[in-house]
């Protein structure tokens, strides 16, 4: 296994798409990284230039202590699994598993050994003699798996390997890589733009934007703390709320003769600032660690069962939303007394790159 | 859901007046070929003359260079269909996943040539291989073929690979392959059938041409097939009997073709490789 090193790395497409800005990542042997944003960020393009299939126009990629800028992709000692499982057509389930190794002039009998026990791990062995027609999504996906794995690469790269499945496959492939992966312990990149993958996989999450990376911690970490307004809205659901407002001596002021919110301002400009705040960091009743928001009138109420998920307008302000318990009583046009957690407020600044304030 | 009888039948008698409609020429053509002298016309409806004889047919190879005109006809063709696959499948990769320069022109080009018929193109064609020293050449007919039937076997072969999907190649790559093994092992496997019509147009092309054959091959030992069945209807007197002895000699080999290349032009090839 092997650690991966990216530098300052930059994509431009030859029609002048900047589509990876300045990419940094040092990605630990053994680790599991996902890496998340939205679509078109440029998730794609930088696993495909770790993986040698796009070319770099900049910076330098290292797996362990090799350069591979200029190394051919079969040449890297990495394993991938696509989007849309590309499995060769023409063969069989278990020609599709032996190609990588069959290409390297591996001996016979270490490949069939190799195939028979990926074939065990992924429950799959009744499949070898089939083709990837006869196979259903969900086993089209294993035997990719099952391609890569056999291969014992250094580094595995995965470009979202489970969009493909219906949601409770999706659910249950998730549970098989992490568990493959503990078993493994082989380093790996995934790229999702799916949040729950993201936080469910990832040891760390480096969350991408427009081809700059935005933030790389462990997923509660961004979670709790993340480091702009785009992460923090990127991460959580329903989203983040937003509030403009200002920030003045040890308190948040949301505009207009909006709730004034005591906060430790000592790391703070004073002035313009956006406050964020989770709707699952609302609650209805008062308790100690809280402090009063505002009595909302409701716009509607989504009872979902096991949350009921409040909107309200904050006058002279956006529409927000706040999680409340399943047997909340709200109704459209009740009013509500809303208090939030203390160390849940979040505050960036009223720019357009809203760095984290505090 | 069962048909109608009424459907059923009269179905059926669509299909037998087809049957008819395509049989009734070529039958005629095995009747010439099986009766005795030079009958063209006759009152005779039966299929085979209760007269029959093969004479025609023993004549062709005993009497006339018959086997000189198929073993020119096998060489021209063969070559032509060898150089056809080659040039189109790699011109045609080509096409389908590289973006060069003058890229979009070269194919509209290649296009326009297929706008002018042959028997335009047939006085240039022959000025060329007059100066080339080509008449009277395999390799001057070769050249010919090639060239008219390369423009379509090129698109058609583009357009195949374009439903590749080029993630397979990827995958190929990473597992260990160049880019040239990539096509070799995976792309071209998938591409079989594209192969297969383009070698069955490049023979075809070439097995039955006759205007341009009669251009550059003047001498009766470099005759084509065509040309040399062509050469039994003299002005005065048509040899029939071994015209059509010829005519269904010649047709075997291109259906023994079709009958072997068939079974690859299987449709849905790269179905379920990958997920769009
Ligand atoms: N071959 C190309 N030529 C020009 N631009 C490209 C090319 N491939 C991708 N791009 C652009 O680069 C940007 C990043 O693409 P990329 O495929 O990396 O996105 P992504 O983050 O993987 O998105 P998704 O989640 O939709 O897969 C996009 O805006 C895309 O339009
Ligand atoms: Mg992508």
């Amino acid at each position: 296994m092997a650690s991966v090193t990216l530098r300052a790395l930059e994509k431009r497409y030859p029609d002048g798409y900047h589509a990876v800005r300045g990419v940094s990542l040092d990605i630990a042997d053994g680790e599991f990284l996902v890496l998340v944003g939205p679509s078109g960020c440029g998730k794609s393009t930088t696993l495909r230039m770790v993986a040698g299939l796009e070319e770099i126009s900049g910076g330098t990629i290292r797996i362990g202590d090799r350069v591979v800028n200029d190394v051919a992709p079969g040449d890297r000692d990495i394993a991938m699994v696509f989007q849309n499982y590309a499995l060769y057509p023409h063969l069989t389930v278990r020609e599709n598993m032996a190609f990588g190794l069959t290409m390297r002039r591996m001996p016979r009998p270490e490949i069939d050994r190799r195939v028979a026990a990926a074939a065990e791990s992924l429950s799959i062995s009744h499949l070898l003699t089939r083709r990837p027609r006869e196979l259903s999504g969900g086993q089209r996906q294993r035997v990719a798996l099952g391609r890569a794995i056999v291969r014992e690469p250094q580094v595995f790269l995965f470009d979202e390997p489970l969009s493909n499945l219906d949601a409770k496959l999706r659910v249950q492939m998730r549970a098989e890589i992490a568990a493959l992966h503990r078993q493994l312990a082989a380093t790996v990149i995934y790229v999702t733009h799916d949040q729950v993958e993201a936080m469910t996989l990832g040891q760390r999450i480096a969350l991408m934007n427009h081809g700059v990376v935005q933030q790389v911690d462990a997923p509660l970490a961004i979670y709790h703390r993340p480091a702009n307004r785009f992460v923090a809205s990127f991460i959580g659901s329903p989203t983040m709320n937003f509030f403009s407002g200002t920030v003045s001596d040890n308190a948040f002021q949301v505009t207009s003769g909006g709730p004034r919110l005591p906060l430790n301002t000592a790391a703070m400009p004073a002035g313009p600032a956006v406050l964020g705040i989770r709707p699952e960091d609302f609650v209805a009743s008062m308790q100690g660690d809280c402090v009063p928001f505002a009595t909302v009138t409701l716009d509607m109420a989504e009872h979902l069962g096991h949350e009921t998920l409040a909107h309200f307008t904050l006058p002279g302000g956006g529409p927000a939303i706040a999680r409340l318990p399943g047997d909340a009583a709200a109704q459209v046009g009740h009013r509500v007394d809303l208090a939030v957690r203390r160390q849940a407020l979040h505050v960036f600044a009223a720019d357009e790159d809203g760095r984290r304030l505090n | 859901m069962k048909e109608p009888r009424s459907i059923t039948l009269v179905r059926h008698a669509v299909l037998l007046v087809f049957v008819a409609v395509s049989l009734y020429p070529v039958l005629n053509v095995v009747s010439i070929s099986l009766r005795p002298g030079n009958r063209l016309r006759s009152t005779d409806l039966a299929i085979i003359p209760a007269d029959w004889t093969v004479a025609s047919y023993v004549q062709l190879f005993t009497e006339q260079p018959f086997l000189t005109w198929l073993w020119n006809s096998l060489v021209v063709s063969g070559l032509v269909t060898l150089t056809g696959v080659a040039l189109a499948s790699t011109a045609g990769y080509a096409f389908s996943r590289f973006r060069f320069i003058g890229r979009k022109a070269t194919m509209l080009a290649i296009l326009t040539t297929q706008m002018f018929p042959a028997t335009m193109l047939l006085l240039p064609l022959y000025i060329l291989i007059a100066r080339l020293g080509l008449v009277n050449t395999w390799l001057g007919l070769m050249i010919f073929y090639t060239a008219t039937a390369l423009p379509f076997c090129v698109w058609q072969m583009k357009g195949f690979y374009d439903t590749i999907p080029p993630s397979l190649e990827e995958a190929a790559r990473i597992d260990g392959c160049s880019r040239a093994g990539a096509f070799r092992h995976v792309v071209l496997p998938l591409a079989t059938p594209g192969l297969v019509i383009t070698a069955l147009f490049s023979f075809m092309t070439a097995w039955s041409e006759y205007i341009v054959a009669a251009q550059v091959m003047q001498d009766e030992a470099m005759f084509t097939l065509p040309l040399g069945i062509k050469s039994f209807q003299a002005s005065l007197s048509s040899q029939w009997g071994l015209y059509a002895a010829a005519s269904i000699l010649v047709s075997i080999p291109v259906v023994a073709v079709f009958l072997a290349l068939s079974r690859y032009l299987v449709n849905g090839l790269t179905l379920g490789s990958v997920k769009e």
